[in-house]
């Protein structure tokens, strides 16, 4: 897999919802091809505070138009110093990074878990998914409604689900908690999920219980992303792996988790 | 265009900007970036006898100008480099330069012993200053008799370009600088990290792993600016100048300053094209002044 590294034009740029950032850049060169699950290093030198670049996933790509989108949380200095970025400017972007979701025609039905902005990956999931003529069911939660986002983009992939910690919009309280789980029906091929961390283990632990094949995007601290610096690293049965390039994307079955 | 050539002990290199060690993988992580035959070499992941899983997560925090690493030289072993790494990387038309580690001399030495045989690897970058493991690394690089010890100890088997990676956490780097090169180094290489920490106020527990790290990048340039100028005037081997290099005109500084070389660490993961970038700036930066080869502003710091 060929990475590039160039400066993109920002065409837009824009808060859709409470905390989030929407960005969207045009490569000005040819763009390799980006599988569900890489991710960009986009380095914000307007900011004298986030020395590092920072890792994002991908949400989106058009090759046609020369497209790539972001869907960020606003959660530190270094975002919140990409959001005071204007359509226009120029940010520097290292990308496809890392590994990708494994999507195979032999599933038949799949069920997607994710929170926050670890659904951003799920857009381009979603489009191989149906690629692959895989039926996909979306579980996305929050702690209220304002914080589930991309429903209406998701919807167009597969049945999307919804809980909310406070009981605003969709069931009340965790993924986990979803009346899906409970079904005696609860039956599928494949088990995606991304998002923080303790959502990801619980659901992996549901995944295992039920012997269904689960994979996760884990999202560690790095310097570099692209295998370097060595920081990022995952414990897992075959020693410390880094998740920028055996990862971001490992099955639980590898991980030190259960 | 000036001539960039510059010559440390036997070696040759076509310009005077190589790539640090733990920034810079075995080199084929930056194919996609960079044509690597540009650079005067680059130094490897810190190898150690057998495979070391490193530290536990976390093991970054980024800094004011820097960031802090306690990886702990993670890496796959000797064996492992030799049979594996080194075949698909030793036709590089650039010098690779192997930095090794151990815990105890004798792991130094049978690392050494091995690196002997690779053609392709004309010189070892001895590590005796690795902030991030128990045992061995820095302890070996803060005392002149266990600094001598382990690189008489290398120099006795190993043949080739012996560079040694000195620590900035002592309290005269000049002494242990003269200290190595009587022990028979070609050269040295410094600063390694500056031992540091840092903590989370919320939680009110360290950030990394280890508690302490290893700071780099250019909050760190003064400190190694005036390290290397000291080192310079102490001995008569040559200096790699390493610390918080982020473009030509710091490279120039530390060249300035005594440094026959640099190397480039940090400033690769924010751009890995930097070293090449470097480069150039020197070569204009020659060319612009007059300056016929690279060599003439080595320790041409005017006082």
């Amino acid at each position: 897999m060929t990475k590039i590294i160039a400066d993109h034009e920002i065409v837009d740029i824009r808060i859709p919802a409470n905390g989030h950032l929407f960005i969207v850049l045009k490569s000005p060169v040819d763009m390799p091809t980006v599988f569900p699950g890489n991710f960009a290093e986009l380095h914000i030198a307007k900011s004298p505070e986030a020395f590092l670049r920072r890792p994002f996933g991908i949400l989106d790509v058009d090759y046609d138009k020369r497209l790539i989108s972001f869907y960020v949380k606003i959660v530190g200095k270094g975002t919140r110093e990409l959001a005071n970025y204007k359509q226009g400017e120029q940010l520097n972007v290292i990308y496809p990074l890392g590994n990708s979701f494994t999507v195979s025609e032999r599933n038949k039905e799949v069920l997607i878990v994710g929170g926050g902005s670890g659904i951003a990956t799920f857009i381009l999931l979603g489009k191989s998914l149906k690629q692959n003529n895989v039926k996909a069911t979306y579980l996305i939660g929050g702690r209220a409604k304002e914080d589930i986002l991309l429903t209406n983009e998701l919807k167009k992939f597969g049945q999307v689900l919804i809980t909310t910690e406070d009981g605003s919009l969709g069931e009340k309280g965790f993924v986990t908690d979803h009346s899906i789980f409970k079904s005696g029906s609860f039956c599928f091929d494949k088990i995606y999920t991304c998002g923080p961390e303790p959502m990801m283990k619980a659901v992996g632990e549901i995944a295992h219980k039920h012997q269904i094949d689960c994979e996760v995007s884990l999202e560690n601290m790095m310097a570099c992303g692209f295998g370097v610096c060595l920081c990022c690293v995952t414990e897992t049965k075959e020693g410390n792996q880094r998740v920028c390039m055996e990862g971001p994307v490992f099955n639980t079955g590898t991980l030190q988790w259960f | 265009m000036a001539d960039l050539r510059i010559d440390i002990h036997q070696l040759h290199f076509k310009n005077p900007v190589t790539t640090a060690s733990g920034t810079f993988g075995f080199g084929e992580e930056y194919d996609d970036f960079l044509d690597l035959d540009l650079l005067g070499g680059f130094f490897t992941k810190g190898l150690t006898l057998k495979n070391r899983e490193g530290n536990d997560y976390p093991r970054m925090d980024e800094t004011a100008s820097g960031m802090l690493n306690a990886v702990g030289l993670q890496n796959k072993g000797i064996d492992y480099f030799i049979n594996e790494t080194y075949p698909r990387i030793k036709d590089y038309d650039t010098h690779i330069i192997a930095n090794i580690n151990g815990s105890t001399i004798e792991e130094y030495v049978e690392v050494a012993e091995k690196l002997n045989e690779l053609e392709k690897v004309p010189a070892i970058e001895l590590n005796i200053s690795c902030p991030n493991v128990k045992e061995g690394g820095m302890l070996f690089g803060t005392s002149c008799p266990s600094a001598v010890a382990v690189t008489q100890a290398i120099r006795d088997v190993y043949k080739k370009t012996l560079i040694v990676k000195l620590s900035p956490n002592v309290t005269d780097i000049a002494e242990i600088a003269k200290a190595v090169e009587g022990a028979g180094a070609d050269a040295v290489s410094l600063i390694n990290t500056l031992l540091g920490m840092a903590v989370n106020a919320e939680t009110r527990k360290p950030v990394l792993s280890t508690i302490t790290g290893g700071l780099s990048g250019p909050a760190i340039k003064p400190v190694a600016l005036r390290m290397v100028w000291q080192v310079f005037n102490a001995i008569n081997v040559p200096v790699f100048g390493i610390g918080g290099i982020m473009n030509a005109t710091d490279a120039i500084e530390f060249m300035l300053a005594g440094a026959s070389a640099i190397q480039v660490g940090t400033a690769s993961f924010i751009d890995p094209q930097i070293s090449i970038k470097i480069i150039d700036g020197i070569n204009q930066y020659l060319d612009k002044n007059g300056i016929k080869s690279v060599n003439e502003i080595i320790g041409a710091l005017e006082i």
